[in-house]
């Protein structure tokens, strides 16, 4: 991957949310940019119940392929899909996607939502979920993912259709369990984070 | 364009007497082609794409798009907007960041032929000269299989709203219009034709309106085909639970004739009267496929290489979407969409004199089944021995209704929209 040089310099002044990577074809190119369909150009997505997958931890990406293709993650679309890609291939879109940026866009949040958010990531999440959650080693990253997908993906965690991490059910069923309205401020601090 | 256009164009240009000058214009080069260039022939979901796509992999390749029109408008969500519960707006996109971000040279002309041996698009302006040129001009109609029907006439009393735009909003207005009591009649061709599962949601659609504000009314369907050509055990479960007694599916029944005066369609062995009748016409590639002789044997579709979707017919022209014949991947926007960034990145590839690499498709299909709940159909596409071939053991549809396949329906279309104009 390099920048486009003089082109996106010149491009530079229209472009405010990202830069336009140039990137030669490839294998990996070929395989991911038709994730983009649903998850947007290299992975930021503008939609909010389709997560942003770009600037992923590696690890993270590659065990939800994996849990996605063995079902273990429940889904719609995405059991659907994982299971046609091999190993070698997965590997591959993963690694396509954790180098490009994570793209933020600007959320609808209530601000004294993000503020008790703020502070039950302060106390409970911010081991794992690095930096506001803009930082992770084997995370998710949360910072700036969008509302509707982090609410998708509590509801499947908390009903049990989807298994917790155990250090993530440890905080939040664990002692002094997060009630729902708690859940909701740290996603609204999640959303808020540009 | 189609004849009758080229013959208004001719005859406008004949009545203004063209100055000496303006001939001149005409017969000159738009743009002066000084390095590679590839002209992309339509704005749609694969024209868009193509282009983008070009520019991102290798920005030193020119890249001109020729669409006739400065807004787009989805054919994808477009039945909800017949249903009511959106609005056609929201269907819509320019492209002026595409021009501004990749550098995109958007030409808003009108096609009027195609000089496959000197490498040239005619446009009204003059000549655009090409090295590689991609086309994706989606469908027209195969009016002269219905017989009565007036490709200028019969569309304003049965709008078959297939290209999203006005005829989506006169439908809508008719089914609104329409007194509580009153018969819908739709029509499905014969597959293959543009979105499988296209025709099965509108019927849901109509059907929602119908029953929310009609709830006397019904819509009759008359399928050419002998079954629902998509998801169809997934639309006659939501038409067992949300439209017992409202919809009358007739499969097997092709609709041969129309009478636009008579509000009546005839199968040879029926005939059937509406209020409101949507005849889905049988479909073709776009005119400009025509133009560059890339039309296959069954004079309907455009025969393309799997690999790097270039003419099997025309070299250095490629055709991609709906126009296309792209093996066991259905005629849909996601199709376009993927199907551009294969050709993409192999025609920069072969410009560059590389190989092309093996494609990789996606296809993800929603269909709304009220204004909330949908149901999808997915796979992936590889090539297998020169077919475009589903990869066994993944894909297939969702395993039910459900509105949580809606709201991962609305951020889809939000996305490839993004994706086609930013």
């Amino acid at each position: 991957m390099k920048p486009m040089g003089i082109a996106a310099i010149i491009g530079g002044c229209f472009m405010i949310q990202m830069p336009v990577w140039a990137e030669s074809p490839s294998q990996a190119a070929m395989l991911s940019n038709t994730c983009a369909g649903c998850h947007g150009t290299n992975g930021s997505s503008v939609g909010p119940s389709m997560p942003t997958i770009a600037g992923m931890p590696e690890v993270y990406l590659l065990d939800t392929m994996k849990k996605f293709k063995s079902g273990e993650r429940p889904s719609s679309i995405m059991g659907r899909l994982a299971k046609a890609y091999s190993d070698e291939e997965i590997k591959m879109m993963v690694d396509f996607f954790v180098k490009h940026p994570f793209g933020r866009e600007k959320q609808d949040v209530d601000a004294a939502k993000v503020a008790i958010g703020k502070q039950i990531h302060d106390q409970r999440c911010k081991k794992c979920h690095m930096d506001n959650g803009r930082d992770s080693e084997d995370s998710g990253i949360l910072a700036g993912q969008w509302k509707e997908y982090l609410q998708i993906s509590m509801h499947e965690f908390r009903s049990g259709k989807r298994k917790m991490p155990e250090k993530m059910a440890e905080k939040i069923e664990g002692e002094g369990k997060l009630t729902p309205a708690e859940v909701e401020a740290v996603i609204h601090f999640y959303a808020s984070q540009q | 364009m189609n004849r009758r256009n080229f013959i208004q164009m001719a005859g406008l240009a004949a009545g203004a007497g063209l100055s000496s000058f303006s001939i001149l214009a005409r017969a000159g080069e738009v743009l002066p082609k000084k390095g590679r260039r590839v002209v992309v022939v339509g704005g749609g979901y694969g024209g868009t794409i193509v282009s983008k796509y070009i520019r991102m992999s290798d920005p030193s390749i020119e890249v001109v798009m020729i669409e006739r029109n400065k807004t787009f408008v989805s054919c994808p969500f477009s039945n909800l907007v017949i249903g009511g519960s959106r609005d056609l707006k929201d269907n819509m996109i320019t492209y002026d960041k595409l021009e501004a971000k990749h550098g995109i040279k958007v030409i808003y002309d009108e096609v009027t032929g195609i000089d496959v041996a000197a490498k040239q698009v005619k446009v009204g302006a003059g000549t655009i000269s090409y090295d590689r040129l991609v086309l994706s001009p989606g469908i027209d109609f195969r009016f002269d299989e219905l017989e009565g029907y007036d490709p200028v006439e019969t569309p304003k009393y049965m709008p078959h709203a297939w290209k999203a735009g006005e005829q989506t909003l006169r439908l809508r207005k008719q089914l609104v219009d329409m007194a509580d009591g009153g018969t819908v009649v739709l029509s499905v061709p014969v597959t293959p034709f543009r979105c499988p599962p296209g025709p099965y949601e509108r019927i849901s659609q109509i059907a929602w309106h119908l029953k929310n504000h009609k709830p006397k009314s019904k819509i009759l369907v008359l399928d050419a085909n002998p079954d629902i050509v998509s998801k169809g055990p997934l639309f006659k479960k939501a038409w067992e639970k949300h439209y017992k007694g409202i919809i009358e599916f007739h499969a097997g029944n092709k609709v041969v004739k129309v009478d636009h005066k008579a509000m009546m369609v005839d199968t040879g062995v029926e005939e059937v009267k509406g209020a409101v009748i949507n005849v889905v016409p049988p479909q073709k590639a776009g005119a400009v496929a025509y133009m560059a002789g890339v039309v296959g044997e069954d004079k309907k579709w455009c025969p393309v290489n799997q690999v790097t979707f270039e003419s099997t017919i025309v070299p250095n022209v490629h055709v991609i979407g709906d126009a296309c014949s792209a093996g066991a991947m259905p005629k849909s926007g996601y199709s376009a969409n993927s199907q551009a960034k294969v050709c993409a990145l192999n025609v920069v590839q072969l410009m560059n004199g590389k190989e092309p690499i093996p494609p990789s498709h996606v296809n993800v299909c929603y269909s709304y089944v009220t204004d909330k709940e949908a149901i999808s159909v997915s796979a992936v596409y590889k090539v297998a021995e020169g077919k475009t071939i589903a990869v066994p053991n993944s894909g297939g549809v969702s395993p039910d209704l459900s509105e949580l396949e809606g709201v991962y329906a609305h951020s889809w279309i939000k996305n490839i929209l993004h994706e086609m104009s930013s």
